[in-house]
């Protein structure tokens, strides 16, 4: 916990005060403070700085951790292969980080203190060292405390060491982010007492009432009984809500109206990354159809989309060829609709877009609460069709009902007992918009997946949590109680299925390794560093136990895993001996040649081209 | 007998109370993980190791809540009235503090003022157990219970609180309160409530008699400016049951009435 005497000091000796308009680094600055949206290479050797800062949000004074003094932080633009050195020092009076999401970095650069490294002490200077073997859109962030929500996150830019496949004329870099004015361990504390604190989006009388004019009053009461039997809100979709956030794009909030220019008839690349502590967004540009050419970094096959959702954490690379010389609105808006941030993308710098109204909040239905096969609902118009394989077993295979062999008690306040899978949809609010909306069983990787072994190993893991008390783990055990990691073996393939038990929706991450979601049994499938796991959701991913090295594992929702939704999966080198007895493969790893980290898949893609055989593959779940 | 019985019940419950709140034992020597101690020194990733998980889902926090603090009009001899509690602790084990005051203005003291001390712990989803010790200051009636409850979310979002109490003397009664919150808007919330209280035996000292001894219920509509921060006005009926009322008129007392109040709910 950063000291708030320290937070509030700097603040009232002025500083450097970043201001929408003035101080922030180039990439960020809007048109009319000169951004014109092409950027230098910026290097292989950094310098960063973790501080105190003011900041000026919306003409409002802040306090800020930044990296170099700005929010978001430098962008580390780098290429592909090169060794980089970057230097952090800690200006803080606690413990600071950083995390390079995404990156394969050995994983004692990984930046994770207690998993990855001890961390940075207050006044110390710790040099990260690495070359990664990937190119693409990444971010960075602290992973110690609460930091992150208040400030501390940049963006990265990887060139590839050859050519692009994805060429643009111009291209911006585009940082989500959810800001507070309050202290973020504040914010924290009053979800944790009360965690309906931020929502004014509830169920009152007069939605009663109206409900009662559309449906009946039997159908009425019988839906309010539902809800109160469980003791669960349909309306309780984002924690924290624009009753506490200003959400901003790159830095500004609407009303600092971030702008970015085009020329008609150029293709521009946008890099959206979602540097959220707290909040899932809708991405959308109206009146410009966006093709999606990327996905958490890595090459997808061009699809054409008007929106999409953006969980924490995400990165998605957009191609848009405006052809009509006018402002458009560049609109995020969070997935609970409580509040949006629009930026605006326009042929001069001085335009502001017309900002959308809020679309109205969605709400949660039986098949978010994990019953869709009990309570005999279709699959929100899927095409059964075309998901072959895995998709067939567990709820989708006709009601069969999901096994539960994990901890509850208090700290679960539901299993999903009939969950399906929700790959083939947009997202919670996106089924019926009145446009395209993207769904992840779109995403094909442009490139054929490096390792396209069928899984030999399954498990599965179960995102529980108890939303009235604000508890939040995997398996019913959180971090706090963890006694064992998650056991992944060097050389083998896994497939990991994760089971939603709870009503929202969690951006789970995996550290230091890149997993294929199971769209499909094709050798194309995307692969990602996040994936959104919707309420009562079943996916699977497969992934390949390369990268040895302790790894963290948790939801990317920061007060989610500051509650305990963490783990560390462990992946052991395949001689070295029981992950009790450090030191006996001291040698194996000591001197990692990363070149054998290569993504490129030459020598990974020779041992099986075959489509996977499920007769062999155990269905039944480990924990 | 009785009295000892108590004490040593009161002992038992302040004895769990100190070995939950305690830090738990050092880690187990064997790490979870600790493949990084390779790179960087054992120590600091140990220590490190420590913290990281007590961060995450181990951390303490406190809350306080002023659920009614209200005068009350109670029939011409008024009332100054404050419910409150407040806890201190991680998610599976609290210290919980509970009070009830009342001070009548006519009389110039206090009418009530109790004291909990409790232990609390989830014994379900939406429960907690709690145990502990309560004190009544209130003069003439200077007693003290060991407590044994529970506090949770029934379904159809009851909040409710019920207690068993065991006085120095063995005596036993009991306390049930019930709260719904029904949302006019978003901040406009009717928040009905009603609370009853029991007794095995009669105790004419305190003038309780045996049985329902006195029933509440009340409403209060308040205005959220702030979640925390919440000014009302409502209406209590109020009244003693039974042998209860009986032992009230014998001593010249109103059985009981309506009341209408103002107050301020908040909490941090």
């Amino acid at each position: 916990m950063y000291s708030r005497r320290r937070f509030l000091r700097a603040g009232a000796a002025g500083g450097v005060i970043a201001s929408a308009t003035g101080l922030l680094p180039a990439w960020a600055k809007s048109a009319s403070a000169g951004n014109k949206g092409i950027f230098e290479l910026a290097g292989n050797s950094f310098d960063l700085t973790v501080g105190h800062s003011a900041v000026e949000i919306g003409k409002r004074r802040g306090h800020a951790i930044t990296v170099n003094g700005t929010v978001p932080g430098p962008l580390l633009r780098f290429r592909e292969g090169e060794k980089l050195t970057l230097r952090v020092r800690n200006m803080l009076d606690e413990d600071t980080s950083i995390h390079w999401h995404g990156l394969l970095v050995p994983f004692y650069m990984d930046g994770v203190p207690g998993v990855s490294f001890p961390g940075i002490k207050p006044g110390a200077t710790f040099t990260y060292e690495y070359a990664v073997p990937q190119y693409g859109t990444y971010w960075y962030h602290s992973h110690s405390g609460l930091q992150e929500q208040a400030g501390h996150y940049g963006p990265i830019i990887i060139d590839p060491a050859g050519a692009d496949p994805v060429t643009s004329d111009r291209e911006y870099v585009l940082v989500l982010s959810d800001w507070s004015f309050d202290h973020p361990h504040k914010v924290f504390a009053r979800v944790k007492k009360d965690m309906e604190v931020y929502n004014f989006q509830q169920r009152t009388i007069g939605d009663f009432v109206s409900d009662v004019g559309k449906n009946g009053l039997g159908a009425t009461l019988e839906d309010r009984a539902m809800w109160g039997q469980m003791r669960m809100s349909p309306t309780d979709i984002s924690d924290v809500t624009a009753a506490a956030y200003t959400y901003l794009i790159n830095g500004h909030s609407t009303a600092d109206n971030w702008t970015g220019i085009f020329n008609t008839g150029e293709r521009v690349r946008l890099r959206i990354i979602n540097a959220s502590a707290m909040t899932i967004f809708n991405f959308r540009i109206p009146g410009l159809p966006m093709t999606v050419v990327a996905a958490d970094g890595l090459n997808v096959q061009p699809v054409e989309t008007d929106e999409f959702q953006i969980g924490v954490a995400e990165t998605y690379d957009v191609i848009v060829a405006p052809k009509r010389a006018r402002a458009f609105p560049i609109v995020a808006e969070s997935i609970d609709r409580s509040g949006q941030v629009v930026a605006t993308f326009a042929p001069e710098p001085d335009m502001r877009a017309t900002a959308p109204l809020l679309r109205e909040r969605p709400t949660l239905t039986h098949k978010d609460m994990g019953m869709a096969a009990m309570a005999g609902m279709n699959h929100g118009g899927m095409d059964h069709g075309a998901m072959t394989g895995e998709m067939d077993h567990g709820a989708m295979s006709g009601g069969a009902m999901q096994e539960h062999n994990h901890k509850t008690g208090a700290g679960v306040d539901n299993v999903a007992m009939a969950p399906s899978n929700r790959l083939d949809e947009p997202g919670l609010g996106l089924e019926d918009v009145p446009h395209r909306a993207l769904r992840y069983s779109q995403l094909r990787s442009l490139d054929p997946n490096p390792d396209t072994r069928a899984p030999e190993r399954e498990m599965e893991i179960h995102l529980t949590g108890n939303m009235e008390r604000y508890m939040w783990s995997f398996d019913g055990v959180k971090f706090s109680a963890v006694e064992k990691p998650i056991i992944f073996h060097e050389g083998e393939r896994l497939r990991v299925t994760l089971v939603n038990d709870t009503m929202m929706t969690h951006p789970i991450h995996l550290h230091g390794m890149f997993f294929d979601l199971v769209v499909d049994e094709s050798d194309h499938k995307p692969r990602k560093h996040t994936v959104n796991v919707k309420p009562g959701d079943k996916l699977s991913f497969d992934v390949s136990a390369e990268h040895v090295g302790d790894w963290a594992f948790h939801c990317h929702l920061l007060f989610h895993m500051h509650a305990g939704m963490m783990q560390v999966v462990s992946l052991l080198p395949r001689d070295g001996a029981a992950p009790t007895v450090p030191g006996a493969t001291k040698e194996d790893h000591k001197g990692m040649d990363h070149g054998s980290m290569k993504m490129s898949g030459e020598t990974m893609q020779t041992r099986e081209t075959s489509s996977p055989d499920h007769s062999k593959m155990n269905h039944g779940s480990e924990h | 007998m009785a009295q000892a019985t108590f004490f040593s019940i009161a002992g038992g419950a302040c004895f769990i109370l100190a070995s939950a709140i305690a830090p738990a034992k050092a880690a187990d020597p064997t790490p979870p993980w600790s493949q990084a101690d390779e790179y960087y020194d054992p120590t600091e990733m140990a220590e490190a190791r420590r913290a990281v998980q007590k961060e995450h889902g181990g951390n303490t926090m406190y809350y306080v809540l002023a659920d009614r603090l209200e005068y009350q009009t109670d029939d011409g001899d008024p009332l100054l009235l404050f419910d409150g509690q407040g806890w201190w602790g991680g998610d599976m084990n609290k210290l919980t503090l509970k009070s009830e005051l009342e001070y009548d203005f006519n009389a110039g003291r206090f009418h009530e003022a109790e004291l909990q001390a409790l232990w609390t712990r989830p014994i379900a989803r939406y429960f907690d157990v709690q145990a502990g010790v309560r004190h009544d200051f209130t003069a003439g009636a200077d007693r003290t219970f060991g407590v044994l409850g529970v506090q949770g979310l029934a379904p159809y979002w009851f909040e409710i609180d019920a207690a068993l109490f065991v006085s120095g003397e063995g005596d036993v009664s009991a306390r049930i309160e019930a709260e719904y919150e029904l949302m006019l808007t978003q901040r406009l919330i009717l928040q009905p409530r009603t609370e009853l209280n029991f007794a095995v035996q009669s105790i004419e000292e305190v003038g309780v008699g045996s049985g329902l001894s006195t029933a509440e219920v009340g409403a209060r509509l308040r205005y959220e400016i702030k979640r925390q921060f919440a000014p009302y006005v409502g209406v209590s009926w109020s009244r003693s049951i039974g042998e209860t009322a009986d032992l009230a008129r014998a001593d010249g007392d109103d059985p009981g009435g309506v009341s209408f109040v103002a107050g301020l709910r908040l909490w941090f």
